[in-house]
């Protein structure tokens, strides 16, 4: 089957904490980043006629566009599938849409300065205007403290470990192994910050089984991404990396996740709402988790890695801690060297698209966590909602 | 082990339900101290929170079921973190979602008062009670099994 696209551009800005991006505003960066992604293909402004974004992006393809001063826009999309779920979903409808010939260069991209907006990791409560049906799903959790995402993924983790037997070490695995990778690399926000499994044990407990060290990085940052067809991609700078399939979607009766819906069946609960998803993947892919060389999973809790990797076939129902515990996760010589750039847990929170970028530059080779010979990639976005995933080939240079 | 009750268990301040018509009649339930849930009318199956229409067989008419109050609690998170400024002084706290009884597969998110973080588990067998923390507002809180 034909690839989709090809990804042929990638950009990311500084990371730093909440709050320090003070040089300019989130939109600058967002425009600064595209900039960067467009030159990185060696394309121009010109050749754009496409974006696409997620989550509700605050700056809108409409004022992109018409800023950078894009000629003809013939495609903008953004997905419904909510927050980190959609970043992978961003890059798919991408690539539909130029499979599909609607658009022939697309900007994938997200800016997120939580200073100068809202941090993620705050109470919901206060920020309803009106009631939809949404505002009042949440007033089955919130008057009972359950305020955000934080307790939401902790309950479906909570069960798991009830279920399985995953322990709070099982967690500490995938933390350590992570910020281990972002101690190699400079442009982490935890780089030069090492943590044992010691340090992971004694960190204030945030949402047990969560502590701090088991939570994502609040911070400032943007990613762009460029996206031609494959064709077109043998002429870029870089070499290219394929979209060989992308999937989106929710399993049955997830509604917005583990929030206060708590609709989905019993047997789907202490999972990432990945499973259908995966099916779909590696069905489109012709390929299967054995056949993957590394893989960008997504962490706003460590917890949820676990499930995640279980959802995508990577390791059997309940497994997944020990799997963990064994050293699959560790770049270099892991089963499964995942989060090769520490991920959100230890490089930055840019909704998961940084775990794209990372994904494009272990296929490209330019990792600082490179995998050797990496040729397929699994990058799956926000899990414990409706979700996505891209399966990424390395390409062949002209 | 049972922690002291606390009452309110949690300060006053924190957000209230937010209300729709397809809501309405849980919250007006609560505040008559019943627990409730949607019942499909022409297929049986039960649903929460409300909606319009059934998962199962795509029907809108339903009724409000009484239920005995009586769960088990499926899943669980300890709240170390004083997200908003009126828990301050109340954290830890835990959230639990209880599975409740004669409704199968409904789940509700509340709070179990009496037991502290260290002796809530999952399988605990819990009780409604209804807190009135205001005039308008009563929300649905449960306490270990008497019993």
């Amino acid at each position: 089957m034909r690839d989709l696209a090809a990804i042929v551009g990638i950009a990311e800005s500084e990371y730093t904490k909440w709050g320090r991006l003070t040089r300019c505003t989130e939109y600058q960066l967002a425009l600064e980043t595209i900039v960067a992604a467009v030159a990185d293909a060696g394309l121009t402004m010109d050749d754009v006629d496409g974006f696409a974004s997620f989550s509700n992006d605050r700056n809108e393809f409409s004022f992109v566009a018409t800023d950078l001063g894009v000629p003809r826009v013939a495609w903008a999309g953004t997905t419904w599938i909510v927050g980190g779920g959609g970043a992978c979903a961003a890059v798919g409808e991408a690539a539909a849409a130029i499979a599909s010939g609607r658009a022939r260069c697309v900007v994938v991209y997200r800016s997120i300065a939580m200073g100068q907006f809202r941090r993620f990791g705050r109470a919901l409560a206060g920020d309803v205007q009106g009631v939809r049906p949404q505002d009042a799903a949440l007033g089955f959790a919130l008057p009972f403290g359950f305020l955000n995402a934080t307790v939401g993924m902790a309950l479906l983790v909570r069960r798991h470990m009830h279920l399985y037997g995953t322990s709070e070490e099982h967690l500490g695995h995938v933390a350590v192994t992570f910020r281990a990778h972002a101690n190699r690399n400079p442009a982490a926000v935890m780089y030069g910050r090492p943590m044992t499994l010691a340090d992971h044990a004694a960190a204030p407990r945030i949402v047990e089984p969560f502590g701090l060290l088991d939570c994502c990085l609040e911070t400032d940052g943007a990613n762009a991404l460029v996206l031609v067809s494959p064709e077109r991609a043998r002429d870029c700078r870089h070499r290219p990396v394929h979209v060989v399939a992308a999937a989106q979607g929710s399993g049955p009766r997830w509604g917005c996740g583990a929030w206060a819906m708590q609709y989905m069946p019993e047997e789907d609960y202490a999972t990432g709402n990945g499973r259908t998803v995966a099916d779909d993947l590696w069905r489109a892919a012709g390929v299967g988790p054995a056949d993957v060389d590394v893989a960008q999973l997504y962490d706003h809790y460590s917890g949820m890695v676990l499930l995640q990797l279980e959802d995508f076939g990577f390791c059997a129902r309940g497994e997944s801690g020990p799997f963990a515990a064994s050293g699959a996760l560790r770049w270099p010589d892991g089963a499964l060297p995942t989060n090769t750039a520490g991920g959100s847990l230890s490089e930055a929170y840019v909704h998961g698209l940084n775990h794209v970028v990372e994904g494009v530059k272990q296929l490209r080779g330019t990792a600082v966590n490179q995998v050797a010979d990496a040729e397929l990639c699994l990058v799956a976005s926000g899990s414990g909602i409706p979700t996505s995933a891209l399966l990424l080939r390395r390409g062949e240079r002209a | 082990m049972s922690a002291p009750a606390r009452s309110p268990y949690l300060p006053p301040g924190m957000p209230l339900p937010a209300v729709t018509d397809d809501t309405r009649p849980f919250w007006d339930a609560c505040r008559r101290h019943a627990l409730v849930v949607q019942r499909c009318t022409a297929c049986g199956a039960f649903r929460h929170p409300p909606t319009p229409v059934c998962w199962r067989c795509r029907r809108f008419e339903h009724e409000w079921t009484p239920l005995p109050g009586t769960g088990t609690v499926f899943s669980y998170a300890v709240v170390h973190r004083a997200f908003l400024p009126p828990l301050a002084d109340h954290v830890p706290f835990t959230v639990a979602v209880v599975a409740l009884d004669g409704a199968p597969g409904v789940r509700l998110v509340s709070n179990v008062v009496d037991v502290g973080p260290d002796a809530l588990h999952v399988g605990l067998a819990v009780e409604v009670f209804f807190e009135d923390v205001t005039p308008e507002v009563s929300l649905p809180r449960f306490r270990l099994r008497r019993p």
